[in-house]
């Protein structure tokens, strides 16, 4: 009953908060916009490859293409040495086996417009070899054909007739030269072939836009009960501590629930991104997530003074659960950093939104994840519950 | 002594190093007024919080209703008003009582004539649906007055509750204060104003961490041989000086 009132009172202060209900709907879908602008507009992106032995067809067609610039190489150690200097994105190597390109993969959208220019340069020249080889056997076949009709004159008529019912299938003995599907090995410098794309940060993201707003909001919120005595007015009242916590966490709940269904609806219409799994798995991930934010977010305002000494806790608790969230590769880094992104929500909730949102994983494949995010809730809420006897002993 | 309502005796409180209270005694009878009042940061508003449990006592022991406090359950029987007013300025008066009337567990039936009656004393009956932020600080001191009066509690702690409010409305809610303890509850009130000292049953003069002079008004003005409270004030914290 209690918790209710507390929740519907959060609530209504929320709505009546216009400007910052607005902020944490519209900045977020703002922001996801602006980057899938810069993540996916890979027309401007100039590029420049780095060939070794590369023949000069397929170099001329890299060329040819826009926005592309081709740089040859008489070995790879020239090339590697230009790669790492980033005069050059990317080196195309001619192997006897097929073709080993490597990609220096800073930027995902150059990494791409390789692919495509190779892609296309090598179609054109398998092109270009079918239609010579065309053309070769066409004159062969002419030839062929005008030899035959010589040595069928020679031929007694009986022969003769036999050997027309047999010209609709002529059998030529030029040898066609099969034109194998090229063989191409693909080696990155930095990360993999899924690495900084915008489907693979997107859900990084919606992450991190619920955990900074419900953080930052929550713990003001708490902050300014706090300073402003109706915290104590609150516990002056036979209210239990864990009824503030758990009205608290009704109330952000809902509001990070209908902040994910805004972006997600975001992304889904406006962006066009598929999510293959199920959007109901995401918006749990997500509230599991929010309720974490929200512990974190009364902890915290607890150590602040004032709502500036709240915000300078962001740099301290949110900024690094961006970098350890899995947008940075962690595998070449050392195992203490690692270390750290264990203990990191942000990369929990984003794992298992990839999971659901590329792979469409069900919640019941996401123990982990989910197990870990309701581990740190448990803890933290009881960290709450107890820290608020600061306040009213009882 | 043995059915007071408040009993602090030898009450010890201090921060960090400064001893705010050195040895506090006080009682609170049953349908008594009495008056807390003091120099400011004579340690008034921490009296209170201490009794009700929101300080804890470095030594001495604070009992309220029999009970050693901080006692949750109790709370349920106390009115309090803060020294700030502690509202949630989002919401209109109306939602801030009604509110605060569910967190004191008052029941749904009787909850919208509290309130009537509350918004009737402090005179705030015409603005309960304005938001509290458009609230001037009289009308902000009277919504928090109201809030503590919900739910006939049996004992009113009150800190500072009439400053900002104008003569009329003080003296309106004086006869509330008034009817309230004659029907046998009781109210623990600190100010400043020494007019309204001479109203409550009580003086309990706080000077120097202690309860320097604790008896009815005329008595005190009797043993200070003085005319008025006001008098008794300046003439005891002159000899502590
Ligand atoms: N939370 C606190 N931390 C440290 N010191 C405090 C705290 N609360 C009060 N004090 C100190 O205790 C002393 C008494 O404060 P208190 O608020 O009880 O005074 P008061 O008698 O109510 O004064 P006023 O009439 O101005 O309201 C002051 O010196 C104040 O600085
Ligand atoms: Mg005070």
């Amino acid at each position: 009953m209690r918790i209710l009132a507390i929740a519907t009172r959060v609530i209504k202060e929320l709505i009546r908060d216009k400007r910052t209900l607005t902020l944490m709907f519209v900045a977020p879908i703002i922001i996801i916009l602006l980057l899938s602008v810069l993540f996916s507009a890979n027309s401007t992106t100039n590029v420049k490859i780095g060939t070794v032995a590369v023949s000069k067809t397929i170099r001329s067609n890299l060329d040819n293409t826009k926005h592309v610039a081709v740089k040859t190489y008489d070995s790879k150690k020239q090339a590697k040495k230009a790669l790492k200097d980033e005069k050059i994105d990317s080196i195309i190597q001619k192997k006897s086996s097929g073709y080993s390109i490597t990609y220096a993969n800073t930027d995902s959208t150059k990494t791409t417009a390789v692919k495509m220019a190779f892609k296309n340069a090598v179609t054109e020249d398998t092109m270009t070899t079918m239609k010579n080889q065309m053309g070769t056997m066409k004159t062969q076949l002419q030839t062929t054909a005008s030899a035959l009709t010589k040595v069928e004159q020679l031929l007694p008529a009986k022969t003769r007739a036999k050997l027309a019912s047999q010209a609709s299938t002529p059998k030529t003995t030029t040898k066609v030269t099969k034109v194998a599907k090229t063989k191409v090995t693909n080696h990155y410098v930095y990360g993999d072939s899924s690495t900084g794309f915008f489907d693979k940060i997107l859900p990084i993201l919606m992450g991190f836009f619920v955990f900074f707003f419900v953080f930052l909001i929550s713990g003001m919120a708490l902050l300014k009960e706090r300073t402003s005595g109706t915290l104590d007015r609150l516990l002056a009242t036979p209210v239990k501590r864990s009824e503030i916590v758990f009205g608290y966490m009704i109330s952000y709940g809902i509001l990070a629930i209908v902040q994910t269904i805004v972006i997600v609806m975001a992304t889904i219409w406006l962006l066009g991104i598929d999510i293959v799994g199920n959007v109901f798995n995401l918006v749990i991930i997500n509230l599991i997530l929010a309720l974490v934010a929200l512990a974190f977010g009364i902890l915290v305002s607890t150590f602040a003074r004032s709502e500036f000494q709240m915000v300078q806790f962001i740099p301290l608790i949110v900024i690094p659960q961006v970098f350890f969230s899995g947008i940075i590769p962690l595998d070449s880094m050392a195992d203490w950093v690692k270390d750290i992104s264990y203990i990191i929500p942000i990369k929990y909730s984003g794992d298992a939104s990839t999971a659901i949102m590329m792979h469409g994983a069900h919640l019941s494949t996401l123990g982990l994840d989910i197990g870990v995010l309701g581990g740190i809730l448990i803890v933290l809420t009881f960290l709450n519950i107890v820290g608020l006897k600061r306040y009213r002993k009882v | 002594m043995t059915d007071s309502i408040i009993s602090l005796t030898h009450l010890v409180k201090k921060f960090g190093k400064q001893t705010v209270l050195q040895d506090v005694n006080l009682d609170l009878m049953p349908g008594e007024i009495v008056g807390l009042i003091g120099p400011s940061g004579a340690g008034k508003s921490t009296v209170i919080k201490t009794a009700l449990g929101m300080e804890v006592a470095d030594g001495g022991s604070a009992t309220v209703f029999k009970q050693t406090m901080p006692n949750r359950q109790l709370l349920s029987r106390i009115g309090y008003m803060a020294q700030t007013d502690a509202l949630y300025e989002a919401l209109s008066g109306r939602e801030n009582l009604q509110f605060f009337g569910k967190m004191k567990g008052i029941n749904k039936k009787n909850i919208s004539t509290e309130i009537k009656h509350a918004a009737a004393v402090v005179d705030l009956t015409e603005d309960l649906s304005k938001r509290v932020s458009g609230y001037s600080g009289g009308m902000m001191r009277r919504l928090s007055l109201a809030i503590a009066l919900l739910g006939e509690p049996e004992l009113l702690i009150l800190d500072e509750p009439t400053v900002g409010i104008d003569p009329a409305l003080r003296r309106q809610i004086w006869k509330e204060l008034g009817s309230i303890r004659d029907e046998g509850r009781s109210i623990l009130i600190t100010t400043h104003v020494m007019d309204e000292a001479e109203l409550t049953d009580r003086v309990a003069l706080l000077l120097g961490g202690r309860v320097m002079a604790f008896d009815t008004p005329q008595n005190l003005k009797k043993q200070y041989e003085v005319p008025t409270i006001e008098d008794v004030f300046l003439k005891a914290e002159g000899v502590q000086s």
